[in-house]
């Protein structure tokens, strides 16, 4: 499983913030979490937050999961994030894929202060989403640069690439997979700004480009 | 339990056949156990008359010390993976390959009729061995396993003339576009049972609509997404006779010939109990099926998002006699208000997440105590919520003291009292001491040693304990192990338990089935400790990281250890990944 990203951690005072920083959680970030001055046993918890979240990014234990550091040094530009945590929630895998085949996934734009949601299902093809998101936010146009799909913003000039997050959590670039893989794996879409989508999974090498060309139809 | 006075019957002069017929009264798996002990003579006499044998870790024996031992068996349960293989925890090569039985099996002369697998891997060349093997098999029942296709359903669907029951429960298939259904014979008329709805390919409708009319034993037939409304009113005409119903794909325009058609062949079905399906979902045509609600037992709705609000309760207030409930979180506390109110039968709730995202959970403690307030018969409980409190926990215990399992999941693992703040320790502790019976327990929120302390205390009777970011020493594990004294499964993840727990009490293990630790504390050289000093366990340790290599050093934490108590030593089909101590 690969780390986490951009998990946002509210700063709080002194005396809160290792046990929130370090609790894990699935909730929203600015939602009012549960401070620790519930009495003295708590107050022994923080301890034991730390230790077994610090575990959670140790490496010793060969799987990466949530590292708490790294993720409260990275920048936050999710409004939403989640802890994936491999065997959390405890909901069985047919019935995790069955949940997510037929659903509406969210669409985030960097810098646009509201989400929408479509429904996969409704298209056949990588042009036909990018199309009913450029309708969706629309001053947008797609621009095919070589294979890749980018999103431009005529009115301030920024560029953006669709990304997605798959069952996995990994972040991922739109257009690598075929369609209907995508479809099954996607959880939701981001529009991210350009500059900021470096260092996701790389694209497939040059030479498969005829490939992926076919697969994007 | 079957005791005979020494004093009225002298053991020696009772005839094997008035003990054979005696044995053939009692099923129960426990009590042929039981039986078995008695004495050498009982042995004998129930080891041959045994049919059924359930054995749920396949590992545990091997199929040639079962063929030895009970020569006429027809019925056999196996179960494969650990149950943490659910959610990912477990690769998928891991093992639990039903092919040596089957292998076995068929050199044997046992006549099997009926295989019952769960998590375990089924091949192809498994399923068409099983099928030329055995003249007499009726009944195949696969519930999550994986690693086979259609194709395996068709060589199924061929070579076993007296089929009567294909059930398929939420198993990974691939759908090689055959025409599996095509390929029962116009000679099967045999089917009682026929379960596809896990599949997720497409169905031929026309060998499904000739299979149904020429299966007049139907009695419960469950279809996959692929069938649509029509099929569905054209299936119904035929079957009428259904006790077991899931419907496929329930969509269509409530004015259509179709939607009318089945709304009167509904009236018809006066049998049906259980009800199920529901894949995609009209809201507008939920009343068609009215009529059959006031008769329904079981109820499952989990797979059906599109269905809200007025049409959820509408729909459940039709349905008085429910006894078990499946269902989303769309239905909201409210929603379990009206359960409480209607279902005064129930004893089986399941609420599922409709939505694995951050706070959207839509259940909260409010749901959970309406519904003990309505239905003190509830026994059984699989809750997804947002949050839970220790107040509604007591009163939900002291409602319901008949639970027998009772899974809470709060989606945010350690989230405690919103309320109070506290840990959920009071509140567990009272579900354990009002509820005697307790046999499965799921634990989450935030939790300390001290819930552990009520569980070893009080719950005497607890056999299935799932753990998960809970406790605080090895104290907690250890008030587990020594009070529980029917602990059969026990798994913990990310929980601070080590080896001072893991060792404590070794011998314990044998008197249990198995124990999964993933992410806890314990170390490569406390397993190795244990492996060592207890043979008849089988210690695993599964490394999926990318360094193959398994660590020498003793003090490393280990990733997942599952172990547990077997006949037969290390099983020779681990991958690369697990190294077995």
């Amino acid at each position: 499983m690969s780390p986490e990203n951009g998990k946002i951690l509210p700063e709080n005072d002194a005396a809160d913030l290792n046990f929130e920083a370090t609790e894990l959680t699935l909730g929203l970030p600015g939602k009012s979490r549960v401070t620790s001055d519930g009495g003295a046993k708590l107050g022994n918890k923080r301890g034991f937050f730390e230790t077994v979240d610090l575990n959670f990014g140790d490496k010793d234990c060969g799987q990466s999961q949530i590292d708490v550091q790294e993720a409260a040094n990275s920048p936050v530009s999710n409004d939403e994030h989640r802890v994936q945590v491999e065997g959390w929630p405890p909901v069985r895998g047919f019935r995790k894929n069955a949940m997510t085949s037929c659903k509406y996934v969210k669409v985030a734009v960097d810098g646009a202060p509201y989400l929408r949601k479509v429904d996969l299902e409704m298209y056949d093809s990588y042009q036909q989403l990018l199309s009913s998101l450029e309708q969706m936010f629309s001053c947008f146009t797609i621009r095919n640069y070589l294979n890749e799909k980018k999103i431009i913003d005529h009115m301030n000039g920024i560029e953006y690439v669709p990304t997605y997050e798959d069952k996995d959590g990994d972040w991922m670039l739109v257009g690598d997979v075929p369609w209907q893989m995508f479809v099954e794996s996607c959880k939701r879409l981001r529009l991210k700004k350009s500059s900021e989508a470096i260092g996701l999974a790389p694209r497939t090498p040059p030479k498969c480009a005829s490939t992926t060309e076919r697969s994007l139809n | 339990m079957l005791w005979v006075s020494r004093k009225t019957i002298k053991m020696n002069y009772f005839p094997d056949e008035v003990l054979e017929h005696m044995f053939f009264f009692i099923t129960s798996h426990k009590d042929r156990n039981s039986v078995s002990l008695v004495c050498k003579s009982w042995y004998k006499i129930e080891r041959y008359s045994r049919q059924r044998v359930f054995i749920g870790n396949c590992y545990s024996i091997s199929p040639e010390r079962l063929i030895a031992r009970f020569p006429g068996l027809k019925s056999l349960t196996l179960k494969g993976k650990p149950h943490f293989a659910d959610f990912n925890l477990v690769p998928h090569e891991w093992g639990g390959f039903v092919y040596p039985w089957i292998e076995a099996l068929a050199k044997s002369r046992i006549g099997l009729e009926e295989l019952r697998l769960k998590r375990m891997v089924v091949s192809d060349e498994s399923l068409e061995f099983l099928s030329k093997s055995f003249v007499n098999f009726k009944s195949l029942v696969l519930v999550s396993c994986e690693g086979f296709t259609t194709d395996g359903l068709a060589a199924i669907a061929a070579n076993c003339r007296f089929l009567r029951e294909l059930d398929l429960q939420e198993n990974e298939v691939d759908d090689q576009r055959g025409h599996w259904l095509s390929c029962f014979p116009e000679s099967c008329t045999s089917l009682v049972t026929l379960n596809f709805a896990c599949l997720k390919g497409e169905i031929n409708l026309g060998a499904l609509e000739r299979l149904v009319v020429r299966s007049p034993n139907l009695k419960s037939l469950r279809l996959n997404h692929a069938v649509p409304l029509d099929t569905l009113q054209k299936l119904l005409m035929q079957a009428p006779q259904l006790v077991d119903l899931g419907t496929g794909s329930y969509v269509d325009d409530p004015s259509s010939e179709a939607y009318s058609k089945l709304k009167s062949v509904f009236q018809r079905c006066k049998s049906i109990r259980s009800l199920s399906g529901f894949f995609e979902v009209a809201p507008h045509c939920m009343s068609a099926i009215y009529p059959i609600c006031r008769n329904l037992t079981f109820l499952n709705l989990s797979y059906a998002p599109g269905l809200h609000g007025n049409e959820l309760t509408k729909l459940i207030q039709h349905c008085r006699k429910l006894q078990r409930l499946w269902i989303l979180d769309c239905i909201g506390d409210k929603g379990l208000g009206v359960v409480a109110s209607t279902c005064k039968e129930l004893q089986e709730l399941r609420v599922f997440p409709s939505d694995l995202g951050p706070g959207n959970a839509a259940m909260t403690e409010e749901g959970l105590v309406l519904l003990s307030e309505g239905c003190p018969k509830l026994n059984s409980l699989l809750y997804f919520c947002q949050q839970m409190t220790n107040a509604a926990l007591i009163t939900v215990a002291k409602n319901c003291p008949n639970f027998i399992r009772f899974r809470l999941c709060i989606l945010d693992p350690v989230k405690c009292d919103p309320v109070t703040n506290q840990p959920l320790d009071e509140g567990f502790g009272a579900i354990v001491h009002f509820c005697k019976g307790l046999k499965r327990l799921s634990l989450t929120g935030l939790l300390t040693d001290q819930v552990f302390n009520y569980i070893g205390m009080y719950a005497e009777q607890l056999e299935m304990l799932s753990i998960a970011f809970a406790g605080d020493s090895d104290e907690g594990m250890l008030y587990v192990l020594n009070g529980c004294k029917k602990l059969r499964k026990l798994e913990i993840m990310k929980s601070r338990f080590g080896n001072a727990a893991l060792l404590e009490d070794m011998g314990k293990y044998e008197a249990m089935r198995s124990l999964w630790m993933s992410s806890c504390e314990v170390t490569l050289g406390g397993c190795k400790t244990l492996a060592e000093k207890m043979p008849r366990l089988s210690v695993e340790i599964i490394n999926e990281s990318e360094q193959m290599e398994f660590s020498h050093d003793d003090r490393q934490k280990v990733d997942k250890m599952y172990l547990y108590r077997t006949l037969v030593g290390h099983r020779k089909d681990s991958p690369a990944f697990v190294c077995i101590l």
